[in-house]
């Protein structure tokens, strides 16, 4: 039986979130403490030596993204992404309402390597009470005095999906428009009002704490050899355990719904999940033994990304959904770049034709062409993402477009 | 049925003038001047919005440019309850479609309207990140779980 294994969120409920002392008291502040004692080089060596990769969704090596970080700058950044846009996703309000100290901690770590003494977390507009929480929580630990000279500021959004990118939520912190930048210059060297930046998720950075605390070769030992650590999943739609875990990365995704989520939902039968957020691809039941981590959903054209699992039953109607799901992408492109603000609008337009029983063959193709542009030519993930549901459930789900095809040659048809 | 406590608390009048001075000199402080404008106002009003350019050093252009590209920030008149439905993915296949149907019924508007007497403002928004009770409606930001079309009335009649 497939079993949570709780690192970040060992304590969730048992003590006080925004409390430094409760943290305190069971182990925390004790990772920046040991950070505090390294040489910025050796400390970064212990992240990259953990294999901690990032928890967004792109799945770069914490390590190496700090080591782009010029040493000597004057000022520098730490930024923390709460921005959790992708729908069927609340993992990072879950660690901040279980456990913020260690994203505070984590953040302090990542200062203590770069040669940063301020970070700001840029928490989405839809958790005003996250960035209350967060408030408290920084004036707590402020007051035990385990942040040192470290000080940290949340930022509010205001609902816009694109700014998790991370240039976007940049630009939005400075307040302009979340429009992304071209890359490069990263923000590793040119960030945050031009300055030195590292951006990570949250839960890369409370990672951070166990890491230091408990070694790296021990966090390089759970889960998946080439994406260690674990992994909070949210489980939502046709599911009877619709709620958060957290689980070694090798877990398989039958066992994550399966076993933990206890199966479809009503006794139906299991048609399909998305994993990742309304960007990840649809997988049919053949592939769900694989494994959740970064590189074997990778292998198999899926993307582990948020860690939303969204479950759909047997009677779901996939164009629907994945018609519904090209509406948000119009919705959210910020319209910078032409191929995706372009082809966010097609997309949707050929979808609601399929949907509406009006589509044809060369409908389907079209789609398919415009994927791979878009995959190809968007300036950030967004709009290289958008089509990645349709692709997907055309290769997978290709009879569920087919029944809604205008009947053009006898054959086929509703 | 969950208890509602957005609905308490009086009117309350600011001036925006003292609002926007609280964020000056505060860098990119321009999109929280907004928030805290909106608290106030549930919109930023054009006087207010010619200020908050101002008193950053940014062009009118280039102060509304940033209040009209975030979906939370309005430069119109709302009334004194928004209330939003989620429509992604996870909603949607939760029944987000009947709950839409049943606001708009109850309050007598569309979607994007406001009601006649200032009261209510319905919105669609994207993933408010509560997935694990669908579908979603918030009123003035306040989650509200598992909402069916009948309990519309009774969730709505509670905003005083």
């Amino acid at each position: 039986m497939a079993q949570e294994y709780r690192v970040l969120l060992e304590y969730a409920d048992k003590i006080d979130p925004a409390n430094a002392a409760d943290y305190i008291k069971v182990g925390g502040y004790k990772g920046l403490e040991k950070a505090r004692g390294m040489e910025p080089k050796a400390l970064i060596e212990e992240v990259k030596k953990s294999g901690l990769r990032g928890r967004g969704g792109a799945g770069f090596n914490a390590g190496m993204k700090w080591s782009f970080v010029p040493q000597d700058a004057p000022v520098k950044y730490v930024v923390c992404n709460l921005d959790e846009g992708e729908p069927g996703t609340y993992k990072d309000r879950i660690i901040c309402q279980k456990n913020a100290q260690a994203l505070l901690e984590g953040m302090a770590i990542c200062g203590a390597a770069i040669g940063s003494n301020q970070g700001y977390i840029y928490c989405r507009g839809e958790y005003p009470f996250v960035v209350d929480l967060l408030k408290r929580a920084v004036e707590s630990a402020k007051a035990e005095g385990v942040l040192g000279d470290f000080d940290i500021e949340a930022r509010m959004g205001a609902g816009a999906y694109v700014c998790g990118e991370e240039t976007a939520l940049i630009e939005s912190i400075e307040g302009h428009r979340g429009e992304p930048r071209f890359k490069p210059p990263f923000p590793g060297v040119e960030g945050l009002w031009g300055v030195p930046t590292v951006v990570n998720n949250v839960e890369t950075f409370a990672c951070l704490p166990y890491i230091l605390t408990r070694g790296a070769e021990w966090f390089a030992g759970i889960g998946a050899p080439k994406y260690p650590g674990t992994k909070i999943v949210t489980l939502t739609g046709d599911v009877v355990n619709s709620t958060w875990f957290e689980v070694p990365t090798d877990m398989t995704l039958r066992e994550v719904i399966f076993e933990l989520g206890g199966g479809v939902k009503n006794g139906k039968k299991f048609k399909a999940v998305q994993v990742g957020g309304t960007s990840g691809a649809f997988i049919p039941e053949a592939n769900l033994d694989c494994p959740i981590d970064f590189d074997s959903m990778g292998n198999m054209g899926a993307a582990l990304g948020s860690g939303a699992v969204l479950v759909l039953d047997e009677t779901r109607d996939i164009v629907d959904v994945v018609t519904r799901i090209s509406k948000f992408f119009e919705h959210e492109s910020c319209g910078k770049c032409n191929p995706c603000r372009e082809g966010t609008f097609r997309c949707r337009e050929i979808m609601e034709k399929i949907n509406n029983g009006n589509g044809s063959e060369k409908d389907i193709d079209n789609l398919q062409l415009l994927s791979k542009v878009m995959q190809k030519a968007a300036l950030c993930g967004l709009g290289q993402a958008a089509p990645i549901p349709i692709d997907s459930t055309i290769k997978h789900f290709k009879h569920e477009y087919s029944r809604k095809l205008v009947v053009t040659s006898g054959k086929g048809g509703h | 049925m969950p208890v509602h406590t957005f609905c308490e608390g009086g009117e309350k009048m600011a001036n925006y003038v003292d609002i926007i001075e609280l964020y000056r000199g505060k860098k990119g402080g321009i999109i929280e001047a907004f928030h805290a404008l909106q608290n106030e106002f549930n919109y930023i009003p054009e006087e207010a919005l010619g200020l908050v350019a101002k008193t950053f050093g940014v062009s009118e252009a280039e102060a509304y440019g940033v209040a009209t590209f975030y979906s939370y920030l309005s430069v119109k008149p709302r009334g004194k309850y928004i209330v939003r439905m989620c429509e992604s993915a996870p909603c949607h296949i939760a029944g987000a479609d009947q709950v839409v149907k049943a606001i708009e019924s109850y309050l007598g508007i569309n979607v994007g309207e406001t009601t006649a007497d200032g009261k209510f403002t319905f919105e669609l928004c994207e993933c408010i990140g509560q997935c694990q009770a669908t579908p979603v409606v918030t009123i003035n930001s306040e989650p509200i779980f598992n909402v069916s079309p009948e309990q519309i009335p009774e969730i709505l009649s509670a905003c005083k």
